[in-house]
């Protein structure tokens, strides 16, 4: 009795779990149909199965360069990650583990700045980067992408480093170790998973961004966000080639998810204490 | 050699002065065990002698060198943390061997070392595993092993037991003891539990809000305890500790007798009592009973003690072995010494 209970628990779990991922990947499931489809195919109405055609890609390659965006995206995201970190690394590490009473109230401040719309600072942001002659330039972007994504960083690394008892370290000190072996030999290997799965989800949060990306590029630094946008044009929307812009788009980020989701997922539960 | 000598140690976190003054001298291979309450600051005084904390005043001293600015490391002194501090992402055989490798030891001589500590240790089988696949007894053993290969002057050991089961906790007990036989090393030991203190011990130190309260062998401790603090701290059920008419007829403030010298008779004695509660745990017999004119006492008897809750029982304190208190709280006389 009891065992069917449970079997049925779980067929019913798993079920509204397949339903939920479904839900959530069919945006994306549908781009990719829509991207194989012929133009007039793909404005006739919802249709799941399409003809497989190609044209719409190799019509996307032609009209536009997808290398420069491309590469445009890779600078920008993995540029402000490793920016991001930079700062974040220190100061999560300093917070965590000589926190002061006022450290609770710098890191909601930090979060705080995320609740604000992004619009309320366009204008000011926009001018500074007129001035400086940055609009459109990839050092601009980099630097807007990692100021937006720092406040995630330095709470994702700060929950992580938390997890490192303190007490482990102590002992390296009792075991001899002086702070350079400390740090390499003990404090690392624990921290690493962590800025691991910190340095991932930034890339993505980064890659996908398009309200800043979008707004302060034209050409020169437009990153794949900004490619996918400039399908929507005046002269018409063309549904097909928009759809496979964006699977080209989101593709490389899809497939770096995808081979590092374990990585992603992984915490730093290891079972040191207790 | 692992002689540690602490000359008026003082220590304060921000305003709170944790502990005020400490003067204490530990010797080679002597086994110290730190008792007292939670908050004392037993941890704290151990971590002033580890290095994990700067003393605020005072010196600490390894066999006569003052070592109070040094690093831990310099100090040649082994943890073993209540919480293992196991390294995780090492094998038990890494895990052993680091100390080791910090001291820039050998290949040869570092796999001789961590294979003898394993077969001391019965960790042979598991040395190639995480610390994540073991249990809590094995885990602490790994955390033992780690400490005894650097072969150091002492082992500072806070409360390494506390998170194991009282069985294991039994066996651990006698494994330290043993290893305390062998090695003759000096072992600093932090526990809250009486039956470790007075079992492992040969030098008992009862702090109490950062004072030293008293420093004896398990047994002075128990037989004359220096005043009401350590009297009702040491033993276990606490000594009964009896104020009024009675302890002024015996000339003192307080009166304190333990529950194992109060005879125990159903027909006649000296006091009067009802019991409230009575334990029995086969081997002997807790009573708790509401004495007339005294107050609550708790008795202990040998065996067997038919009564149950209610029942009339009669007591009559051994008098040889009464405590006496004055209104300061310090013991008269040493009756109990003449136990
Ligand atoms: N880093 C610290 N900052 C401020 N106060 C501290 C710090 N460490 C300890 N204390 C305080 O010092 C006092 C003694 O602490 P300690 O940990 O030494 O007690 P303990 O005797 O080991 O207690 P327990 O038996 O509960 O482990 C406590 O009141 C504690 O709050
Ligand atoms: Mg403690």
């Amino acid at each position: 009795m009891a065992r069917s209970v449970t079997t049925r628990h779980k067929v019913t779990a798993t079920i509204f779990a397949w339903i939920v991922a479904l839900l959530i990947f069919f945006p994306i499931l549908y781009t990719i149909i829509t991207s194989l489809k012929s133009e007039t195919e793909a404005i006739a109405g919802f249709n799941l199965l399409p003809s497989f055609t190609l044209e719409s890609y190799i019509t996307v390659q032609t009209q536009r360069d997808y290398l420069t965006p491309f590469m445009n995206s890779v600078i920008i995201s993995v540029g402000s990650t490793i920016l991001a970190l930079i700062i974040a690394v220190p100061s999560a590490w300093a917070m965590a583990f000589s926190p002061t009473k006022r450290t609770k109230d710098i890191l909601m401040w930090m979060l705080s700045t995320k609740m604000m719309p992004a619009v309320a600072v366009l204008v000011p942001i926009y001018l500074i980067f007129r001035d400086l002659g940055i609009l459109d330039s990839r050092i601009g972007l980099t630097v807007v992408l990692m100021l937006i994504n720092l406040p995630i960083v330095v709470w994702m690394l700060y929950t992580y480093f938390r997890e490192i008892p303190g007490e482990i370290l102590e002992a390296s000190r009792m075991d001899g170790a002086g702070l350079w072996q400390e740090i390499v030999y003990v404090l690392t290997p624990m921290a690493v998973p962590g800025i691991a799965s910190t340095l991932l989800l930034n890339i993505i949060l980064a890659w996908n961004e398009s309200f800043w990306t979008i707004r302060l590029t034209t050409t020169n630094a437009a990153p794949l966000t900004a490619f996918i946008a400039s399908f929507s044009s005046p002269q018409g929307l063309f549904w097909a080639k928009l759809s496979a812009a964006s699977t080209m788009a989101i593709a490389p980020i899809l497939i770096l998810g995808w081979f590092s989701q374990k990585q992603l997922v992984r915490g730093l539960t290891f079972g040191a204490v207790k | 050699m692992g002689r540690i000598t602490l000359k008026n140690v003082s220590k304060t976190f921000g305003e709170a002065k944790v502990i005020p003054s400490i003067d204490l001298e530990i010797n080679d291979g002597e086994f110290v065990v730190f008792v007292g309450p939670s908050g004392c600051g037993k941890s704290t005084l151990l971590r002033l002698i580890a290095g994990l904390e700067d003393v605020s005043g005072g010196q600490i001293l390894i066999d006569g060198k003052d070592y109070t600015n040094n690093a831990p490391a310099e100090r040649g002194l082994a943890m073993v943390f209540q919480s293992y501090a196991l390294y995780p992402h090492m094998t038990v055989r890494n895990n052993i061997a680091f100390p080791l490798k910090m001291a820039k030891m050998d290949k040869a001589a570092i796999d001789k070392k961590v294979t003898d500590a394993a077969r001391v240790l019965n960790l042979t089988d598991y040395l190639e595993r995480r610390p994540s696949q073991l249990s809590g007894g094995q885990r602490q053993r790994v955390a033992i092993g780690r400490a005894i290969v650097r072969e150091p002057s002492a082992f500072l050991f806070d409360e390494p037991l506390s998170n194991l089961d009282a069985a294991l906790r039994g066996t651990m007990r006698l494994e330290i003891t043993d290893l305390h036989h062998q090695l003759k090393t000096t072992m600093v030991y932090v526990t809250h539990d009486q039956i470790e203190a007075m079992t492992m011990a040969d030098k008992i130190v009862v702090l109490n809000r950062g004072n030293i309260e008293q420093v004896g062998s398990p047994l002075e401790l128990y037989r004359s305890p220096r005043n009401l603090f350590v009297a009702g701290f040491i033993g276990s059920p606490k000594m009964n500790l009896i104020e009024g008419a009675y302890a002024q007829s015996k000339g003192a403030k307080t009166a304190g007798i333990r529950p194992e010298h109060l005879l125990l008779s159903k027909d006649s004695g000296l006091w009067t009592g009802t019991v409230t509660v009575a334990e029995h745990l086969g081997a002997d017999t807790f009573l708790h009973a509401n004495v007339d004119g005294i107050g609550l006492i708790t008795a202990r008897c040998d065996g067997e003690f038919g009564v149950t809750y209610g029942d009339r029982i009669y007591l009559t304190p051994d008098e040889g072995k009464l405590h006496r208190f004055d209104g300061r709280g310090l013991a008269i006389g040493n009756a109990g010494l003449a136990a």
